[in-house]
């Protein structure tokens, strides 16, 4: 049968929406694309979008059956973090991808994430954008500028263990995921960084893969605000609590 | 150990070098007073070097976003084939 040559492992891949209407369905298509050699699932975690992501979800559904794409929304827009520990409830695999809607993740990478976990049995995989191999395409010279200062203060101060920091494109072990998830408090974009910082603390065996990274083509990004003021507070935060 | 716990240790293993240098007084004491300063200026020297080469090898994909551009309308010709109303454009 088919199913015996996907192996045992199942990868429950939870991608948290707000307002991806398009992009869900796209990226959704490039999942089952590079996908097809293994047993997985996508678990969509909306926060309400007036947009009407969950229509496009359950249209989904429609082509390409419910056991491989689940929808579990939640009433209203409660944060990237909980929606991850909101997707984690309701994963089956032993495996959990974590990546973003809007296309700046790109599905191909997938497989490399899982070849490197089955090569080196890792309980975490993390995608780079500053290795060879890796890249960013569409920032301008001040997020380049913001983004380099960021890494070398927190490599110097903070002895990561991983080369890209902020980045949320990640493959864990699901027992690790939710060992580390639960001691994690941060929101927003420090909440990347406190996860992968907390893992290397606890000793988890973390491996990195080259990812490129495409700067949103559709929709808008929900992040924003004073960012370098909430990135300084979050070092400062890592700093004394691990 | 809390990681701040180890960078405080490290400062105070350098102070405790440089404390000794002023007693042993092996080099002559208005050098060994400059230190600090010279430890401050090279820490952020590197890291503004670092924020330099950083950007200068800034890593970049074009051709990336050629090919996202591929996908997306291999991704588009698909819902429409399969009824799904991603709407317009
Ligand atoms: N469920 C849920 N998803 C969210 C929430 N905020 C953001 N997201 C999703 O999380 C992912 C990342 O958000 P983005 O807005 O792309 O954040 P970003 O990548 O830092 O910002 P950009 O550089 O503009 O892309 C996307 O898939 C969003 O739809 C939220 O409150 N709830
Ligand atoms: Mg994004």
């Amino acid at each position: 049968m088919a199913e015996d040559k996907k192996g045992e492992n199942k990868y429950s891949i939870i991608i948290p929406t707000y307002n991806e209407r398009l992009n869900i369905a796209l990226i959704i298509y490039l999942v089952f694309k590079h996908l097809k050699d293994f047993n997985f699932e996508v678990i969509v975690v909306d926060d309400g979008s007036p947009d009407g992501t969950q229509d496009i979800v359950k249209q989904l559904q429609q082509v390409y059956g419910e056991d491989h794409i689940l929808l579990r929304p939640r009433a209203k827009k409660l944060g990237l973090g909980t929606a991850y520990v909101h997707g984690l409830k309701h994963a089956s695999g032993n495996f959990v991808v974590i990546m973003d809607a809007d296309l700046s993740h790109h599905p191909k990478y997938l497989p490399s994430f899982i070849k490197k976990q089955i090569e080196t049995g890792a309980s975490i995989v993390t995608g780079t954008r500053y290795v060879t191999g890796g890249g960013v395409h569409g920032w301008n010279l001040m997020r380049k500028l913001t983004s380099r200062g960021a890494n070398v203060l927190a490599q110097t101060l903070l002895w990561p263990g991983v080369s890209d920091l902020t980045g949320s494109f990640r493959l864990y072990r699901k027992s690790a995921l939710e060992d580390i998830i639960s001691s994690v408090v941060s929101k927003g974009y420090v909440f990347q960084m406190e996860m992968i910082v907390r893992a290397t603390r606890k000793g988890y065996h973390i491996e990195e893969v080259p990812i490129t990274f495409v700067d949103r083509v559709y929709g808008s990004s929900k992040l924003g605000g004073s960012e370098i003021v909430e990135y300084l507070k979050g070092l400062l935060y890592l700093l004394v609590t691990t | 150990m809390k990681h701040i716990v180890k960078i405080m240790a490290i400062l105070v293993a350098i102070s405790a070098f440089w404390i000794g240098l002023l007693q042993a007084a092996v080099i002559p004491e208005s050098y060994t007073w400059l230190l600090p300063l010279y430890f401050i200026v090279s820490l952020g020297c590197y890291g503004l070097l670092m924020v330099g080469v950083g950007l200068m090898q800034f890593p970049t994909c074009p051709q990336e976003a050629v090919l996202l551009q591929q996908d997306i309308r291999e991704a588009k010709d698909f819902m429409k084939k399969n009824g799904v109303d991603i709407g317009p454009d």
